[in-house]
């Protein structure tokens, strides 16, 4: 009886909360949804019925979308990864109970304080691919160490140019993947290394079979956040590339077809598809998880 | 040591609580409108006495723009100046958004709009970007009233009220003029290797190739994508002429003519000349790139003077007009004035329509246009503007915009509609990819049947 | 003894790590401290002429009129957005209702909408409910685009708490905000610390609600800072002087409340 009641108090506890996401997410990409089937264009709304034909269109000749899956998938594998590895080699330094810890902490985490905006803009000068005399940047850091090797063509390297624009994404966010990570290592218990060291394992063995998978649950989870972030990109890559073709990501394409071309049925469609991209990424995980849950 | 980190946050929470509370009760509480009337009313009432005890919200005017920063900022707040000295009693909210162009303020302005809350009277570029857009969506009122009575088809040049009109009608009032195909130069590079300012298309590429030989990497300064499309219009003028310019986008020429394919091939010419690390460079990094001699040449329209030549503390260059940097037409452009124009409006449903048309009046009379450009660094769309209150530079412009004759910029939005625009940009990054000339031609055919004037 | 002798060895690495975190802050700062004729690219690594502090001055006085409409929004979104968030945590993991478990993953997809597809409807709804303009609107909408993440914190980490804690409670007597009140409440404070610099560098760094849902009084810094380029000209030293003061604020959060951070991180990490 009390238990009854006391379930309905929760269920009117989040009440609220589901409200409002009925309302802000799924009532509008309901709207998305019904606006991407449309013959929108220009100011005034059209909700003339078009079928897929906005969808079609995006599929079939479309070298701009092309070029956007194919940017999104190259920022996306080297962005999670790289910030996963940068943000793991920080806290393994790190978790070593150093001195000075906490203004290295501090240090590698600040970057994401500041507005994407302005760092990619920094990024931008600093990656400047200029040769010769007018050598900027990076490349003419590298040239003045003596590290000619490392001199690059950066964001306007032909076809992987899109590599380098998840270089300042890193930078960014790795310092939020080094605190989760961090965390992660002082969870676990000193006795478990102890023990292996006793019996032998190298600092190597240790890490590989008892440390790495121990981190899997804050690996998945940062990928999760890290994953979702990058198929978001927008101000990061403009700043860093201004809007150019062989650049563009499908949210710069969506902003651009629906604010500067005011094509609103077509740009409704690939916000769309950027959903349902994360969908495919977000879906197996909550499965995982929850699975995982059920079973303990 | 939990117990420490409890009242810690403890504290955290309650002073945020106190400081949401805070911000929340006098807006939460109130209606919008009366909470800007309350925030208003006290300078209202020590400015005129009197005159203004009644409740009523004091009136407003809100304008909306995407100068936010340096010159156009200063040259917005000089117009302020002015109408806060007409109409005490109208205070004007400037709703400025920066933003590439104005790219983030188009999507303000578009969730605006669809929201039914026009702001009293907003920015846009004169030409087709405010005609195929909002005009066409009926969403602003004909000006040809205002026109009338200011006298302003006299002293707007005959050329340029076309292009700003629909039917026949004007819809928005020029502020100031740009020019996008000035030719900037660096003439002590140019006396260093002994090459002369080029006086056509082809001189120029002779000296190009000069400076090239002569041992310069790269004598044309180029940067992003935009202003590669805007170099591009500039030869396309060159090479079609200006009548012929006009009439491919207004659908009386035909995009598939030979001129067309020698406009693109000749901008392959000069990218052979151009800085490998064009496509990450601001405008006004190559800009730059000129006045420090690295380059010798580059084509960008002329708020670039105001970079040259502005104050360094604002982020300016602070170099001397015509010994560091000097300029003319695009070399086959001479006597076309490729404009563009910051121009407002008067949105149906504007909330304070009597302001709006105040303002607009302001806009377009001969105080506030020598008031903002000056400060912008940006000729007077007008043509009985004082002239000595003018730099170098624009004194010499404001002499060609008297005689020359005007044809729209592309990229600046005079003579295509955002869509179609949107649909060249894309276009001409893959040309700048693949460089195949005949086949961005196509391109070119192919979107203005889609989304310009051409016929199917 | 040996170990711990190798790990002073690791100050090369973080060091130069150190460096690289560095290199654009160095550009920023710099660049704040010159004049238009200093910046290029090809300057960026050189010393400014002079340190003089007019454009940080100066930056200041053009986001100073805005910073109080940050705090105003960020505060009580961060805060709220949190609280919300520990509830639905605490009743989605310990007193799951039928279907709780399809409700957690719904309010969970919530995070990757993106924010940039939905702005019209969003106006318009805002506009309906009367808070277009206002800074209230934007708070509400920090706090539900903030569920999400939220939510999924404490869930996470009240899943971890034995159930036994809550079941003893219960057959104390104690009710269902009791127990929340008495033993959760208490014992979640890091991760409450980790929710609220998460939303706190959200809110505080988020421009497009910001610009779209406020009238111009009502803009926060991020959108001041933005206002600092003009259409056509950039003035880099400010632009750059005034990124670095806005993210001060930030940083300061970060290194007063890093340490709990970190714990509250540690509070809820393994057991994902």
């Amino acid at each position: 009886m009390r238990n009854k009641k006391e379930k309905w108090l929760a269920f009117l506890l989040v009440s609220p909360s589901i409200l409002a996401v009925a309302v802000f997410v799924y009532g509008f990409i309901g709207w998305t949804t019904r606006v991407s089937f449309t013959a929108w264009k220009g100011m005034i709304p059209d909700y003339t019925f078009v079928k897929l034909q906005n969808y079609i269109d995006l599929f079939t000749n479309n070298l701009r979308f092309q070029i956007d899956i194919r940017n999104t998938l190259i920022f996306t594998v080297i962005f999670v990864f790289g910030t996963l590895l940068l943000g793991l080699i920080t806290a393994l330094l790190l978790d070593q109970g150093l001195k000075g810890e906490g203004l290295f902490r501090n240090l590698f985490i600040f970057p994401m304080a500041i507005s994407y905006i302005v760092t990619g803009v920094v990024w931008r000068w600093l990656m400047n691919p200029a040769q010769g005399s007018r050598l900027s940047g990076l490349n003419l850091l590298f040239h003045t160490l003596h590290l000619d090797f490392l001199n690059s063509l950066y964001t306007a390297t032909p076809e992987w140019g899109m590599a380098f624009i998840a270089i300042p994404a890193i930078w960014q966010l790795s310092g939020y993947t080094m605190a989760m990570y961090l965390a992660g290592l002082r969870a676990i218990p000193d006795e478990l290394r102890e023990a292996a060291r006793v019996d032998g394992a190298t600092e190597f063995e240790i890490f590989r079979y008892i440390v790495f998978p121990l981190l899997r649950p804050v690996t998945l989870s940062a990928m999760i956040i890290l994953g979702h972030m990058s198929l978001k990109t927008f101000d990061l890559v403009i700043a860093v590339a201004g809007k150019q073709l062989p650049l563009d990501m499908p949210s710069i394409n969506m902003w651009q077809t629906t604010f500067d071309a005011h094509l609103y049925g077509s740009g409704a469609a690939i916000s769309i598809l950027l959903l349902i991209s994360t969908a495919v990424l977000i879906i197996p995980y909550l499965f995982f998880s929850l699975r995982k849950e059920g079973q303990q | 040591m939990p117990k420490k980190l409890y009242v810690v946050f403890a504290v955290v929470l309650v002073v945020a609580m106190t400081l949401a509370a805070c911000a929340k009760t006098p807006v939460a509480t109130q209606a919008p409108a009366a909470t800007e009337a309350a925030a208003t009313q006290a300078p209202a009432a020590t400015e005129a006495p009197a005159a203004t005890q009644a409740p009523a919200a004091k009136q407003q005017l809100e304008v909306f723009s995407w100068w936010t920063g340096g010159g156009e900022a200063a040259g917005l707040e000089a117009m302020i100046a002015i109408w806060n000295k007409q109409n005490p009693d109208i205070e004007f909210v400037n709703a400025a958004v920066a933003g590439g162009a104005g790219s983030n303020a188009k999507a303000v302005l578009a969730t605006r709009l669809a929201a039914g809350d026009p702001p009293d009277s907003f920015q846009g570029h004169a030409g087709q970007e405010m005609i195929g857009t909002y005009v066409a969506a009926g969403q602003l009122e004909p000006l040809d009233d205002l026109y009338k009575a200011n006298g302003w088809y006299d002293v707007f040049p005959a050329t340029l009220i076309p292009l700003i009109s629909k039917d026949g009608h004007p819809y928005s009032v020029p502020v100031n003029i740009h020019r996008a195909n000035v030719l900037w130069y660096n003439p002590k590079v140019l006396a260093k290797y002994n090459v002369t300012a080029p006086t056509d298309f082809a001189s120029w590429l002779t000296a190009l190739a000069a400076l090239k030989t002569a041992g310069m990497e790269a004598p044309l300064a180029l940067g992003e994508n935009w202003t590669e499309v805007q170099l591009w219009e500039t030869v396309l003028i060159a090479d079609a002429g200006a009548d012929m310019y006009t009439k491919l986008w207004n659908g009386e020429a035909d995009w598939n003519d030979a001129k067309v394919l020698k406009s693109i091939e000749d901008y392959n010419k000069l990218m052979e000349y151009v800085n490998s690390d064009y496509a990450t460079l601001s405008w006004q990094d190559a800009s730059k790139l000129v006045a420090d001699g690295d380059a010798a040449f580059n084509v960008m329209g002329d708020w670039a003077d105001g970079y040259f030549s502005g104050k360094v503390d604002g982020g300016n260059l602070g170099l001397t007009p015509e010994t560091d940097y000097a300029w003319m037409p695009v070399p086959g452009t001479q006597g076309v004035y490729d404009f563009l124009s910051d121009s407002f409006n008067l949105p149906v449903g504007a909330k304070n329509r009597d302001a709006a048309i105040k303002w607009l009046t302001l806009c377009g009379s001969k105080e506030g246009q020598d008031a903002f450009n000056p400060v912008k660094g940006s000729i007077p769309a007008r043509n009985d503007a004082d002239k000595s209150l003018y730099g170098v530079y624009l004194q010499s412009a404001m002499a060609d915009w008297s005689k020359d004759t005007v044809v729209g910029s592309l990229w600046h939005g005079v003579v295509a509609n955002d869509t179609w625009k949107n649909q060249i940009a894309t276009d001409f990054g893959a040309f700048i990819l693949d460089k195949d000339a005949a086949k961005f031609q196509a391109s070119m055919v192919a979107s203005c049947a889609q989304f310009g004037p051409c016929k199917k | 003894m040996n170990r711990s002798r190798a790990r002073y060895w690791s100050y090369i690495p973080l060091v130069f790590l150190a460096i690289f975190y560095l290199i654009p802050v160095y550009v920023m700062v710099m660049t704040g401290f010159k004049g238009g004729n200093e910046i290029s690219i090809k300057e960026m690594w050189n010393l400014p002429h002079s340190f003089d502090f007019s454009n940080y001055k100066l930056a200041f006085e053009k986001l100073a009129p805005n910073l109080w409409n940050s705090l105003n929004v960020v505060l009580p979104a961060a805060v709220l957005s949190s609280i919300l968030g520990s509830l639905n945590g605490y009743v989605l993991a310990k007193w799951k209702f039928k279907g709780a478990d399809i409700i957690f993953p719904l309010i969970l997809f919530g995070m990757f909408i993106p924010y940039q597809s939905i702005l019209i409807p969003l106006v318009q709804v805002m506009d309906k409910l009367g808070l277009y303009g206002g800074l209230p609107g934007l708070v509400l909408v920090h706090i539900i685009y903030g569920i999400p993440i939220t939510t999924l914190t404490f869930r996470n980490y009240y899943a971890s708490i034995p159930n036994e804690l809550v079941e003893a409670a219960k057959i104390d007597g104690a009710g269902m905000l009791g127990i929340y009140w008495d033993i959760l409440l208490p014992i979640s404070i890091p991760s409450f610390v980790v929710v609220l610099i998460w939303q706190f560098t959200q809110a505080w760094n988020d421009f497009l609600f910001s610009v779209v849902l406020t009238s111009p009084k009502n803009w926060t810094v991020t959108v001041a800072l933005n206002n600092i380029s003009g259409g056509q000209i950039v003035p880099w030293n400010l632009q750059m002087a005034a990124a670095v003061l806005a993210a001060l604020p930030t940083l300061l959060v970060y290194i007063f409340l890093g340490r709990y951070f970190l714990r509250g991180m540690m509070a809820g990490s393994l057991k994902g």
